[in-house]
């Protein structure tokens, strides 16, 4: 697939209009996990609007975003910040094709550690 | 093409707001823009004062295209008179659709005062529309013509 | 029968080159009820114009159709030209042949063809036009001025000043609106009051000058040069003429709850009270809200210790009818309402102030004596920090999608106050864009920044929280890419300012067009700024968009200038072309009036014969010819074909129709 593509992909999934921002930086400034980012809030709507995702997908903050829309909440323009993160990390997900647990590798993944929601999710998955 | 040059010119009449058409076709004048002589331009003080009755008239009495030029919306000088044309002329023109008069025939269009060139470029492309339309027979009575 | 005089201008080469002009005339000369047909090389010169003269008394022409550049150059010349040869200038019609023909086409046949046709057209309309006469109506000399603010001042001294009565509306006790607020103005730092003030007193002091404050518009009537507005003026319960504003009363009234509006809710007063020591007019007001004497009967402490027996607790709303020329509407602005920003804290954390509020709390006058402290435990902040385009350039529902102009030079006028008196202050200002066009504006921000040492941050501050006794801003740093969390004892928001609420209602009342934010639409944006396209009514101030004072006092001067011109004319010429309805086809229906932008229909009973000696009343349309412009829009809707435009009719048009269509 071609990068132009891709973007264009990311911003329909994403539902939002990139263009609207106006570079307040609000998202960024009321992101509870701005600390774990290396690509914030404010970065995926600018990187998204010129095109570039390289960085993006390959950006640590895919899984440190909380989803908490706290920055689509405060957005002043109606851009939608979390969404293109969740835009981006989808497109990641994809690309990885057959992404899949197999049903025999669930009893050795199993530990005392693993989150509830997890195991939830999983169930969910494997029961399709 | 030869066939349509030899036919009979399409007559077209135009309907224009004093305010922005009128000047955007005097600009397009003055600034040396040709469209088709068959243009004929009457003036109009907001194009909401264009009656459908005028619409169904000009197509009676033989006109091939009927246009009408108002001020861009928003830009009217009496406020809203564009508003009332867009909203009639849309009822007016699936009407026309309907007895057979084709859309291409008739369009409403916004010129400023300042697009001499816009209106030049939209004379001339709905002239060159109508004309492959070829000559409008539909409305037309013959008991006007002399 | 009619005598058509057909003229066809050369205009040198310009219409010559490509027009066979003799042609023209010729054929056009065999048109019925034409008798004379001339050609000339430039018609509107004063031999051309002569020729035309010459030929109206000579052959007795009942009309004049002159084929020549477009009507938008030469038609109020022509017409000028008839009507000194005793032709009415009605009677007269261009065919343009020079913009819509010569300009455009090469073909000499082809061009002349079509010059023969535009020619033919305009005869064939000319045949029924009708003679016209601009009605005339008479101007009142005097001006309504809607609000008493700065705008509303300055636009009401220079009509004083050209010598016209004006009258002052201000819907709260005192003149001098938002202005008399202030600390200080940007860009050279003068008090607000010394410059306000002085302006008050010239209004009340000037005889042509009526300031009717505590007052509503309650209906306007009428049309430009003849406005008839009510007036309700609310019952203060102290009697204006008798008051000297001494101020006894305030010190003895018992009753202190009353949160002072004046400065913004952040300190209290009697219920009896004057908004503020230079109160124009100064004069005591009671709040029936709060005074023991009108809400239970007990008390009386005012009436017992005035001096001059100016209080009358029995007073009543009075409703006065005037009548006016023209309506100035200068209703001004205020804040936004900041409930739907709980991330900036401001209804949770009393040392979250807006800016308007930051002016009391600085203003000498203010309820701290111009010592600033914070609101919760009256210390002085340390640590100030300003958050700039709160509901602001906001598309998102919660705030104005516009930008409120004023904000950022205000912003920086703070940072600098208070680094200037308390250099020990910290001052941040988050900020998304800084805009300071005008004139030594850009150079007194950067002053703020290179002398004053102020702290800009270019972002916006997503939160505001309280930790350990401080507010903390967290908000994003965009050059340095961080978060940056400011520990701080003040918080200033610069909220978006909005029209008036009122400002609404009087549109409606004196059928003026608001956009979608409330600010009321002027004629053209850009020639015609200080109009409303409603004729009579004009506009001051922030109720027309967003301005700072200087802006303001431009515009209400230019505000002025119009309505003098308005008013020092004795009659007003209405548009001759205007509507007019047939009585006898009008149902009354009053889809006309619906369509109408300027509120010129209106419906009359009338009595009409209807044989064998019977009458019946019928409602009809009846067109104000004064507020017509003649859009012709209820021409149109009209059901029953009984409006038609004088000048364009019906009929008219379907002649033009006709012989532009007969091959």
């Amino acid at each position: 697939m071609e990068k132009k593509e891709q973007v264009e992909l990311i911003k329909e999934r994403s539902g939002t209009d990139v263009r609207k921002c106006m570079k307040c930086g609000k998202c960024s400034g009321r992101c509870p996990a701005y600390a774990d980012m290396d690509i914030k809030p404010h970065q995926f709507v600018t990187y998204i609007e010129k095109g570039e995702i390289d960085k993006l997908l390959s950006s640590k903050s895919l899984y440190t975003c909380l989803s908490c829309f706290a920055c689509v909440e405060r957005c002043p323009r109606g851009v939608a910040p979390a969404n293109v993160i969740e835009a981006v990390r989808q497109e990641v997900i994809r690309q990885q094709g057959g992404n899949k647990v197999p049903a025999e590798t669930v009893p050795q993944m199993i530990d005392e550690t693993i989150p509830q929601q997890l195991l939830v999710s999983m169930f969910r998955k494997l029961n399709k | 093409m030869q066939e349509i040059n030899n036919a009979k010119k399409p007559l077209i009449v135009a309907f224009c707001c004093n305010w922005c058409s009128y000047a955007g076709a005097d600009l397009a004048g003055s600034s040396r823009l040709s469209y088709p002589a068959e243009v004929k331009i009457i003036r109009v003080p907001c194009s909401c004062r264009v009656n459908p009755m005028f619409v169904l008239k000009a197509f009676q009495r033989g006109a091939d295209g009927v246009i009408l030029c108002g001020c861009h919306p928003g830009d009217c000088h009496y406020t809203t008179g564009n508003y009332y044309t867009r909203r009639r002329m849309s009822l007016l023109f699936s009407m026309l659709d309907y007895l057979g008069i084709e859309r291409e025939r008739t369009r409403v269009e916004w010129v400023s005062a300042a697009e001499g060139a816009k209106f030049s470029a939209v004379m001339n492309d709905f002239a060159s529309k109508v004309a492959s339309l070829g000559e409008n027979k539909r409305l037309e009575d013959l008991r006007c013509k002399e | 029968m009619q005598k058509i005089g057909v003229f066809v201008c050369w205009c040198g080469s310009n219409i010559a080159a490509t027009v066979d002009v003799k042609k023209v005339a010729d054929v056009l000369r065999l048109e019925p009820g034409v008798v004379i047909s001339e050609n000339y090389q430039y018609m509107c010169s004063e031999n051309g114009q002569a020729l035309i003269r010459n030929a109206i008394k000579e052959h007795g022409l009942t009309g004049v159709v002159v084929c020549s550049c477009s009507p938008r150059m030469h038609e109020a010349t022509f017409r000028k030209t008839c009507e000194s040869a005793g032709l009415n200038p009605y009677m007269v019609e261009i065919a343009n042949i020079r913009e819509q023909c010569s300009w455009i086409h090469k073909d000499i046949e082809e061009a002349t063809e079509k010059a023969i046709v535009l020619g033919r057209s305009a005869i064939a309309k000319l045949k029924l036009n009708a003679p016209l006469t601009a009605g005339e109506s008479a101007v009142i000399k005097r001006a309504l001025v809607i609000g008493g603010g700065i705008a509303g001042i300055q636009s009401a001294l220079d009509i004083a000043e050209a010598g016209y009565e004006v009258d002052i509306v201000e819907t709260s006790p005192t003149i001098g609106g938002n202005m008399a607020k202030l600390d200080k103005t940007f860009p050279t730092l003068d008090c607000a009051a010394c410059i306000l003030t002085p302006k008050m007193v010239d209004c009340a002091q000037n005889e042509k000058i009526d300031i009717m404050t505590f007052s509503e518009i309650e209906s306007v009537k009428g049309f430009v040069g003849n406005f008839k507005v009510q007036i309700r003026r609310k019952a203060r319960f102290v009697d204006e003429k008798k008051c000297t504003g001494c101020g006894v009363c305030m010190q003895k009234c018992p009753s202190k709850k009353g949160l002072n509006d004046f400065n913004m809710g952040l300190n209290k007063r009697p219920a009896i009270y004057i908004p503020f020591a230079q109160a124009i007019p100064n004069v005591a007001i009671i709040d029936p809200e709060q005074c023991l004497k009108l809400k239970n009967g007990k008390c009386g402490l005012c009436a017992m210790n005035c001096q001059v027996n100016a209080i009358d607790y029995t007073q009543k709303d009075e409703i006065i009818e005037r009548e006016y020329g023209a309506i100035v509407v200068a209703t001004g602005y205020k804040p936004i309402s900041l409930e739907n920003f709980n991330e900036f804290g401001y209804s949770s954390y009393p040392d979250v102030v807006t800016s308007l509020e930051l002016e009391r709390l600085m203003n000498a006058a203010g309820p701290t004596d111009g010592h600033l402290v914070r609101p919760s435990d009256h210390k002085e902040p340390k640590v100030i920090t300003f958050i700039q385009c709160v509901g602001s350039r906001d598309t998102s529902g919660c705030g104005k999608p516009y930008c409120s102009k004023i904000c950022c030079m205000y912003t920086a006028k703070h940072a600098m106050l208070i680094r200037e008196k308390y250099p020990n202050t910290e001052v941040h200002v988050f900020y998304i864009d800084v805009r300071t066009p005008g004139k030594n504006y850009d150079e007194f921000f950067r002053r703020a920044v290179e002398q004053y040492g102020v702290d800009y941050i270019k972002g916006m501050v997503g939160k505001v929280y309280e930790e350990n006794g401080k507010l903390m801003v967290q908000g994003s740093d965009l050059i340095n890419n961080e978060q940056v969390v400011i520990p701080s004892d003040l918080v200033v928001l610069a909220a978006a300012i909005e029209p008036n609420p009122s400002v609404r209602n009087i549109a409606t009342m004196v059928t003026a067009s608001i956009d979608t934010n409330n600010f009321l639409t002027e004629a053209h944006a850009k020639l015609r700024p200080v109009e409303s396209p409603t004729a009579g009514i004009f506009l001051s101030g922030v109720c027309q968009g967003p301005k700072d004072i200087p802006e303001t006092v431009s515009q209400a001067s230019a505000c002025a200038a119009k309505v003098v011109g308005l008013l020092s004319k004795d009659k007003l010429k209405c548009n001759a072309c205007v509507s007019h309805s047939d009585e006898m086809l009008c149902t009354g229906c009053s889809v006309c009036a619906n369509v109408c932008p300027y509120g010129a229909i209106t419906y009359v009973d009338k009595e009409f014969r209807i044989g064998g000696g019977k009458t019946e009343t019928r409602r009809v349309a009846s067109v104000n010819e004064a507020v017509c412009q003649g859009c012709g829009a209820c021409t149109v809707a009209c059901p029953s074909g009984a409006m038609d435009l004088k000048g364009f009719s019906n009929k008219q048009i379907m002649a033009e129709v006709d012989a532009i269509c007969k091959r």
